[in-house]
């Protein structure tokens, strides 16, 4: 029997008297790859909340690796925020912000093997030469490699990744996608991504959650992405990208 | 020089002024990186409060000021944790309650009390043994709970990394914030209420302008913490100006001159 890396059966959150999420119900099986695309305020990030045990569903069942997010071993779990939200003033250095994900610590002295360990994480994302900069001193597209070396560090069996791509340039967002195949692959992991880039779900994903505080859909892209499921969660997609994108991905 | 080491009350002073040095900086860099500047003037407030209701009844005012002022530390992050509001705002709600009832205290006692002035701006003169065991114990819990510097820098560069990684971001906060609470009480008779606060920014801010890491930042906060609360009780023996007002004028010296330093490295 394979195992799933998340089942997820009739979850709806509930902030006071703000619905933001009914009805999902999905199953991600592992080593997969799947991307969670919708517009703002569609729920994505309280779905990854959710399956990070911050957020308590107000209704439904949700098993993150087969136990209840709250009781998953935090190791097992790789999580990549958005870099926005970090306070970038934080005294800190890069190889001190990947230690945080080798032992879920603020490091006071790093050891020679987990200074290892950490230079390992950052070489994987090609970047071993930020390793002694300061984080505030890093562009945006810097950060988010290291912010990636940070959560690989543990050889995670689960890879959440909130926006992973902005503010890293086209060359850089493409190098980002084969270093995540690249994980994938090697780790048998699974990866679950928030993402407002169909070209990237449709291409690098292989499941899509097309998410409008519920679900719309859940499949693969040609599936999820279909005009009518993206009409659904848009309201209208008549603007000349959305279409070039359906005409490209539809043949 | 050495004279005043002789001096029974200038080696309480200068005991004090060590252990209350370490703790208001060590402290400090967590208060300075969480934004949480003002909360040293509200827990300072609130000791007035609970020091006023100290001397109102005739009990030794730091036995009471210590769990007034945990009560209202606590108050603030409940009230932060179970409303919208913001920490300034609750810290200004509390802070206002905790003068109001402190200045009531003090006018229910009906009779001059020489002793609050010395409260509101730091005595050499009035740190007494009891003073020195109590910052005394206050600094064995420190050094007890130093493991936990690991979990409150995580948390203070990013609460939500903290949550996903299991830790109880909400507990440290309220543990940190207590010894806080403390620190602020046991510091009072060396710096006075009034400057309290700024014995926990300045050393810290000081601290982070010569630091590029969190490490770092606490021990040079610590050096000039203790160093400068030494500075001040010297120059206060000599000068005979309260001890509070000379370490935050030392101290602010030392800041000023670390922003020369770093403006002229930048350059």
């Amino acid at each position: 029997m394979t195992e799933n890396a998340v089942e997820v059966n009739n979850l709806s959150v509930k902030f006071k008297d703000h619905l933001a999420l009914s009805g999902l119900s999905l199953q991600v099986p592992q080593n997969s790859f799947v991307a969670i695309v919708g517009p703002n305020g569609a729920g994505k990030s309280t779905f990854l909340k959710v399956l990070l045990g911050l957020v308590q569903p107000t209704n439904g069942i949700v098993t993150v690796l087969n136990k209840k997010p709250q009781e998953v071993d935090p190791t097992l779990i790789g999580y990549v925020p958005q870099f926005k939200t970090m306070d970038r003033s934080f005294p800190a250095l890069s190889i001190e912000l990947v230690y945080t994900g080798l032992s879920q610590r603020w490091p006071w002295r790093l050891s020679k093997i987990e200074k290892r360990q950490v230079l390992t994480a950052l070489d994987q994302v090609g970047a071993t030469h930020l390793a002694r900069r300061q984080i505030g001193r890093l562009s945006g597209g810097e950060l988010q490699r290291v912010c990636l070396a940070r959560s690989i560090v543990r050889q995670p069996k689960l890879l959440m990744l909130d926006e992973p791509a902005t503010g890293i340039d086209v060359i850089g967002e493409e190098d980002m996608y084969r270093m995540l195949e690249t994980y994938q692959k090697q780790s048998g992991a699974s990866l679950l991504m928030i993402t407002h880039d169909w070209h990237a779900a449709t291409h690098h994903a292989d499941y899509v959650l097309l998410l409008n505080r519920k679900q719309v859909s859940f499949g693969p892209p040609g599936e999820a992405l279909s005009e009518d499921n993206l009409r659904k969660a848009y309201g209208h997609i008549g603007h000349e990208h959305t279409l070039k994108f359906l005409v490209n991905s539809n043949g | 020089m050495v004279e005043i080491l002789t001096l029974p009350f200038m080696q309480r002073a200068l005991i004090a002024g060590v252990l209350v040095g370490f703790l208001a900086s060590y402290y400090g860099v967590f208060v300075v990186q969480r934004g949480l500047s003002f909360l040293g003037s509200g827990l300072a407030h609130a000791a007035f409060g609970g020091i006023a209701l100290g001397l109102l009844l005739n009990s030794e005012p730091l036995w009471i000021a210590v769990p007034f002022t945990i009560i209202v530390a606590i108050g603030i992050f409940w009230v932060r944790d179970r409303t919208e509001l913001g920490s300034d705002t609750a810290i200004g709600i509390f802070f206002a309650v905790s003068m109001a009832l402190g200045i009531v205290f003090l006018f229910l006692k009906r009779e001059y009390t020489s002793d609050a002035f010395t409260y509101l701006f730091g005595s050499i003169l009035a740190v007494t043994a009891t003073d020195i065991k109590i910052t005394g114990l206050v600094v064995l819990i420190t050094l007890f709970t130093t493991p936990l510097w690991r979990r409150w820098a995580y948390a203070s560069f990013d609460r939500e990394l903290a949550e996903t990684d299991h830790l109880s971001v909400k507990q440290d906060d309220y543990l940190l914030s207590i010894l806080i609470a403390v620190t602020v009480v046991v510091a009072i008779k060396v710096v006075g209420i009034v400057l309290i606060a700024a014995f926990l920014v300045i050393p810290a801010a000081t601290s982070r302008l010569l630091s590029h890491t969190f490490r770092r930042m606490t021990i040079i906060s610590i050096i000039i913490g203790i160093f400068s609360a030494l500075i001040g009780l010297w120059l206060s023996y000599y000068l005979d100006v309260p001890s509070g007002a000379n370490i935050i004028l030392f101290q602010a010296v030392l800041f000023f001159l670390s922003m020369l330093f770093k403006s002229i490295k930048i350059k």
